[in-house]
């Protein structure tokens, strides 16, 4: 039997298990869950599929309203193959609109995030940018595409622009409210073992906003996919996007519907991903 | 206890050697005023304050809220700029916060992107002193404070206690001339509590360091203090200072309950509780 003061000096870190013991599990009443039952959603996805199969197979509703699941199969497998509209494979596709996704975030990432750690702890930068950023933010993509078109062209950069734009604010946004997540206590303990005021910036400052600006990447790569459409409207010859407003304007709803598919599970995946590395970066987020 | 007292005392013994090498400062302080003002606020929060600590002290600030002592401590630690007087630490005006002074926060203030190891030697790297040489003074803290099977640990997985070990270790590697604790025990529970105070103590006696504490519990001051500072609010000021044995008697003896239940302890205890009562009213 170990008593208290034998562990004075070193409290264990993990509980000792206990023998097996045939009790129900303790209910507690905390924080509304937030997790969710993968059968559950697993099983509204099932019953959305069967529904989707029921009423197009039952003849509920015309082909051209709502394509069956096997012409949305057909439709992805001859895009698959490139047996589509000017013979560009699906992969093709996806390729082009990745790249343009990932050039526009990464660029936009390259800078917003400088400038808006920047805003948060100058005031300058911040009088300089607030109200561009805080203009044209809520504006609709689509509305300033027009102007974008006219000085850029409709070439590539003009869509990487467009894109670049999308993510900019929430970046910037989230960096510059990052600055304040350091606690008062974080940077006057840094002060007092001797950090400089950039030491305190680079080792303090910086690591802390780290799990804003995760968060602000995470919903700019979601408005990178958003934007990616409109900004495949111009001129495009390939992309999902233009994929999909190419194959409306021959009322084939089935690539349409493929292509709204491929968009989202591309998206949810960069979702994932983007998750994944909040964890590997940030496990303490939250926890500090 | 006795095991563990054991443990902590050849430790103590290898380590107060080099502590005794190292130059004994004081602290003075003079004349200090401050005046927190603006947005239609006026508070004197400490007032023509007069303190000397010399090496060795074990000061505590003992009062309620509102009676200046993080004021004091924020001043010391550079953190607030005084309205009036100054203070001295070994004959040298105190500028903005240093390195030779050490200070323990209540909480929020450990870098929870860091392991226990990154958190202690973080001020020793900040000054640009090399890997090897950081990582060996900070594992020898890390050791002083008992989570040396924790160094590799992230910090924000540890109890409220063993963060706040942590805290004390980070201070002590970079080896302040003063430690400025600020209600380091209070959100801890009692228990705990009572181990770091213990701690606290054993550190104190080993690094021979002028330490200056903040504390809501009478219990605590009179506990740790060689000399415990009544203070009462507007304006802040010392009401009494009393100089008290209790924090030698427990490292000469290592029996906490003996002393705490002595009976000049309790006499104390009350003294000072009716002080503190009879001061605020």
């Amino acid at each position: 039997m170990k008593t208290i003061e034998d562990e004075d000096t070193m409290p264990p870190l993990v509980a000792v298990p206990l023998p097996p013991e045939n009790l129900p599990v303790a209910k507690s009443h905390d924080f509304p869950s937030s997790e969710n039952w993968p059968l559950v959603s697993l099983v509204t996805v099932l019953v959305l599929l069967s529904l989707w199969w029921l009423a197009t197979n039952r003849g509920w509703l015309p082909p051209l309203w709502l394509p069956s699941p096997e012409a949305v199969g057909k439709a992805y497998l001859a895009s698959f193959r490139g047996e589509l509209q000017g013979g560009r494979t699906l992969f093709d596709h996806f390729l082009w609109s990745f790249g343009r996704v990932v050039i526009a975030f990464l660029l936009a990432s390259a800078t917003a995030i400088p400038i808006g750690l920047l805003m948060g702890v100058s005031r300058l930068a911040r009088s300089v940018f607030d109200p561009i950023i805080e203009f044209y933010r809520p504006l609709p993509p689509l509305a300033y595409l027009p102007l974008i078109v006219i000085w850029f062209g409709i070439d590539e950069t003009a869509k990487i622009l467009l894109i670049y734009l999308a993510c900019f604010a929430p970046l910037a946004v989230s960096a510059r409210a990052g600055v304040r997540s350091a606690s008062l206590e974080q940077i006057h303990a840094a002060q007092s073992l001797g950090a400089s005021r950039y030491q305190v910036l680079f080792h303090v400052i910086l690591p802390a906003a780290l799990p804003e600006i995760l968060t602000g990447m995470r919903i700019a790569v979601g408005f990178g996919w958003t934007t990616l459409v409109a900004a495949e409207l111009v001129a495009a010859t390939v992309g999902l996007g233009q994929l999909v407003m190419n194959a409306s304007n021959f009322l084939r709803t089935d690539i349409v519907l493929m292509g709204i598919l491929v968009i989202g599970v591309v998206a949810w995946i960069f979702d994932l991903g983007m998750r994944c590395i909040e964890q590997h970066f940030v496990p303490w987020k939250g926890r500090a | 206890m006795s095991v563990a007292l054991k443990r902590m005392d050849k430790r103590d013994v290898s380590e107060s050697d080099s502590a005794r090498a190292r130059s004994r400062q004081s602290l003075s302080i003079r004349n200090l005023s401050v005046r927190f003002g603006g947005s239609g606020q006026n508070v004197l929060a400490l007032s023509r304050l007069n303190l000397e600590i010399a090496a060795g002290d074990f000061v505590v600030a003992l009062g309620a809220s509102g009676c200046g002592k993080t004021t004091l401590l924020s001043c010391i630690a550079g953190f607030i700029e005084p309205s009036a007087g100054e203070i001295l630490l070994g004959g040298q005006p105190v500028k903005g916060p240093s390195a030779e002074r050490g200070v323990v926060f209540q909480k929020h203030a450990l870098m929870p992107w860091l392991d226990v190891l990154g958190n202690v030697e973080f001020g020793l790297r900040m000054r640009g002193i090399a890997k090897a040489e950081r990582q060996g003074i900070a594992l020898d803290k890390i050791h002083a404070v008992g989570l040396e099977k924790f160094a590799r640990h992230p910090v924000y997985k540890l109890s409220g206690g063993m963060q706040q070990r942590v805290g004390i270790a980070r201070s002590l590697a970079s080896n302040p001339d003063i430690l400025l604790l600020d209600e380091p025990l209070g959100a801890l529970d009692a228990l705990t509590r009572e181990q770091m105070q213990e701690l606290i103590l054993k550190l104190w006696h080993a690094e021979e360091k002028m330490v200056f504490f903040i504390t809501h519990s009478v219990e605590e001051a009179l506990f740790l203090a060689t000399d415990l500072l009544v203070m009462t609010p507007s304006p802040g000021r010392i009401l009494h200072r009393f100089k008290l044995p209790f924090s030698r008697r427990y490292v000469e003896s290592g029996d906490a309950r003996k002393v705490k239940s002595d009976p000049e302890f309790i006499r104390k205890r009350e003294e000072i509780l009716s002080l503190i009562q009879n001061g605020h009213h």
